[in-house]
């Protein structure tokens, strides 16, 4: 069975730093004719410092029908990988081949004009992806029926709104008959509904034999749909494998424990000569420390650090984000004691508590700083996703849920207060009356 | 050594080159390697994206047009502006010989092409540029960028041609069989304006200067090129250096094919030499870049 999609020693090198603009003045082209020797030798020797690998040695293979997630940090070059599979950059070193027809949807609105119609979009659209004008026209009331603008059709689209703009590419991609499908992150826009509604063609897709690559950092969509993962960090894929545990595996494993964390060598732990950090976990109120919370209780975070240096004024912070990359809030410490007080050496242990019915459901990173404003501002420690835990949302307990079973959306789920009276109607007149007698 | 045993491995493995490739009864393969220049003359692959480059063109001239009162008129304002200019300046004023063509006519028939030409070619040369938003983000094959940005004006041209055929009318003028002429002409100034549209589109990303440069050349160009005055002004003994002008031949065709005077077929060869040596050579350049155009926009 020959691989649809198979990438081979795939490596992108770009070149970084304000003093090469990226193109060349004609000086250089007219110096460059007469002195071709030396430049060739120059371009050789680019010093390492100049350039980033966007991707080094990237080897993997996809079959028919597969469909994978690629997932990984900002920057991770997930995004450079799927524009080199789509030809749209050339890679520094290697080869890719797709066996088949790529829909390529790498951003949202791709190649729409805003003086365009909708409807002149989606030819425009199917031919830039490569389909002739007929076959689109095959596809067109589908297309349309499932992006849920029939009422917009005729409207030049730069008066649609983003979720607007992103059902319309996602349809005219998941409808054209390519054989292979490579996207990024078209779920961080458009409704819950509308998300569930690509999902599903997303399976659809699948089941028709269709291949396809997408990027997420939706964890629980990669979960879902794909029975395969890759993992990028820095370039490199660091894992490649049912998708379940590769995912686990960026939440939480590839941080040695997922909701403690400590550094037993004090010159090891990150810092400086004025403070460094010595351990960070989650704790329950009897102080133990826990890998999930259910949604009604608090839990805490414990920062321990070493103070090595005094005379500063030292502000303990935590960033709470959650599997989707959504910073879901930061805290640092205002509380009177250490505020305006140079922190004398020693150590010390801070913890900020997180109510119960305050963080939605589902996996939460905590980065953890250290910094301080007195006597110069200055960021002594910042750890980036350092700990981790869940939050159980099952309706056993009292919660926002209540006796709901299904989704709920938003990044936070407070239990708020409703306050419902029985009043007396006495006919559909009374509220316009109503109404009518307060304006007067 | 390390070139030898690189290529081995890569024919071992695979066969296809860049781009596309398909062998009949078998499936397309789209190929993107380091090591292969990027396919820019892929004639299957252009034909199966013609949709996108008649797209391109019309958007072009719908865009060009929508927002301007008095439209597609634009197009012949400008030939026929100057050629009333032309004829009362050089014409009237300083009596520039004609070889016994009425003025007015005598430089339209330079302006036409020159218009057409040097329309095609500035809007080649930025064309790649000004659609960045589309290369970044989705593949096709580039050459379709500026070729669109050519194919924009045919319309123009098409319109003033027309124009050119009735003022030789008005003027008396009695078409032969060499007016037959006047249509390859036309076709060799497309070429022309095509091969240097590829060219600089792909050297504008590189080389951002040539933004700036192209207008005070094309405006030195137009001077060098026998629109004001006729090919018999030129001593016999430098008319070499002007037949290395492509125009010219060109022109001095499209004016012989009117009055059904004599071709000079030096002139005429040397366009058609040039334009088709031009080519190739268009084609290289812009292959070379092409690799880069997505980092470089």
């Amino acid at each position: 069975m020959t691989s649809v999609i198979s990438v081979k020693n795939i490596s992108k090198r770009y070149r970084i730093g304000g003093l090469d603009p990226g193109y060349s003045t004609f000086r250089e082209f007219l110096g460059g004719a007469m002195a071709m020797p030396i430049r060739r030798l120059r371009r050789i020797q680019i010093s390492p410092s100049e350039t980033i690998w966007a991707l080094k040695d990237i080897n993997f293979e996809m079959k028919a029908g597969e469909v994978v997630g690629l997932i990984g940090h900002n920057g991770a070059g997930k995004s450079t990988l799927l524009k080199i599979l789509s030809r749209i950059t050339f890679p520094t070193t290697g080869r890719t081949e797709v066996h088949g027809r790529i829909g390529s949807l790498l951003e949202v609105g791709t190649g729409f004009h805003p003086d365009l119609t909708g409807r002149e979009n989606i030819f425009l659209n199917g031919t830039i992806l490569g389909i002739t004008s007929s076959e689109v026209k095959n596809r067109f009331d589908e297309i349309v029926a499932f992006s849920e603008i029939e009422k917009f059709i005729d409207t030049p689209v730069k008066w649609y709104s983003s979720g607007m703009y992103l059902r319309l590419a996602f349809s005219v991609a998941a409808h054209l008959d390519t054989e292979v499908l490579i996207m990024d992150e078209v779920l961080a826009v458009g409704d819950v509904s509308f998300q569930q509604k690509c999902l599903d063609k997303m399976h659809e897709i699948r089941n028709q034999g269709r291949t396809i690559l997408f990027v997420s950092h939706n964890m629980t969509a990669v979960t879902r749909l794909c029975e395969r993962a890759i993992l990028l960090d820095k370039g490199h894929v660091v894992a490649d494998g049912p998708a379940a545990e590769v995912v686990n595996g960026y939440l939480g494993s590839s941080w040695k424990a997922t909701s403690e964390r400590e550094w037993p060598n004090l010159d090891q732990a990150p810092g400086n000569e004025i403070v460094r950090l010595l351990k960070v976990r989650t704790r329950t109120i009897e102080g133990l420390t826990t890998e999930t919370v259910s949604i009604q209780n608090p839990i805490g975070i414990e920062l321990t650090y070493q103070v090595l240096g005094s005379g500063h004024i030292l502000v303990p912070k935590v960033e709470v984000v959650n599997e989707e990359g959504v910073p879901l809030f930061s805290s640092h410490d205002v509380g009177r004691e250490w505020r305006r007080q140079p922190r004398p050496i020693g150590s010390y242990v801070s913890t900020i508590w997180i109510p119960g019915n305050f963080l939605s459901s589902g996996n939460v990173l905590v980065n953890a700083s250290l910094v301080s404003h007195f006597p110069a501002t200055a960021t002594h420690v910042n750890e980036s996703r350092i700990i981790t835990f869940q939050v159980i949302d099952n309706g056993e307990f009292e919660s926002a849920r209540g006796d709901y079973v299904g989704p709920i959306t938003g990044v936070i789920r407070p239990l708020l207060e409703w306050n419902t009276t029985a009043v007396t109607l006495r006919d559909h007149r009374f509220a316009s009356d109503h109404v009518a007698g307060s304006t007067k | 050594m390390l070139r030898v045993s690189k290529s081995v491995v890569v024919g071992s493995v695979v066969s296809e080159p860049n781009g596309e490739n398909s062998v009949p009864g078998k499936q397309t393969v789209i190929v993107n390697d380091a090591d292969q220049p990027a396919s820019v003359v892929n004639l299957r692959e252009l034909w199966r994206y013609r949709d996108l480059l008649y797209f391109l063109i019309s958007r072009d001239i719908k865009v060009r047009y929508k927002q301007a009162a008095i439209g597609a008129a634009w197009a012949i304002i400008q030939p026929l502006g100057m050629m009333l200019i032309f004829a009362v300046f050089f014409g009237v004023f300083m009596g520039v010989p004609t070889d016994g063509m009425p003025h007015t006519l005598f430089f339209y028939c330079g302006l036409m092409p020159w218009v057409f030409f040097s329309g095609a070619v500035s809007a080649g040369s930025v064309s790649l540029i000004n659609s960045s938003n589309l290369i970044t983000k989705v593949y096709f094959p580039r050459v379709i960028v500026p070729a669109a940005a050519v194919g924009a004006l045919l319309v123009d041209l098409l319109i003033t041609a027309a124009i050119l055929l009735g003022l030789s009318l008005y003027y008396g003028i009695h078409w032969s069989w060499v007016l037959a002429m006047f249509p390859v002409m036309l076709l060799l100034t497309i070429m022309l304006a095509l091969d240097l549209a590829i060219w600089l589109a792909a050297l504008t990303v590189k080389y951002r200067d040539i933004r700036h440069a192209l207008p005070f050349v094309l405006q030195l160009w137009m001077f060098v090129t026998p629109i004001i005055y006729p090919l018999s002004v030129i001593p016999g003994k430098w008319r070499w250096i002007i037949y290395l002008n492509p125009l010219t031949g060109i022109i001095e065709g499209i004016r012989s094919s009117l009055t059904g005077g004599d071709f000079n077929w030096t002139a005429i060869a040397f366009s058609v030499g040039l334009t088709l040596l031009t080519m190739p050579l268009a084609v290289k350049a812009f292959q070379r870049i092409e690799k880069s155009f997505a980092d470089l926009i």
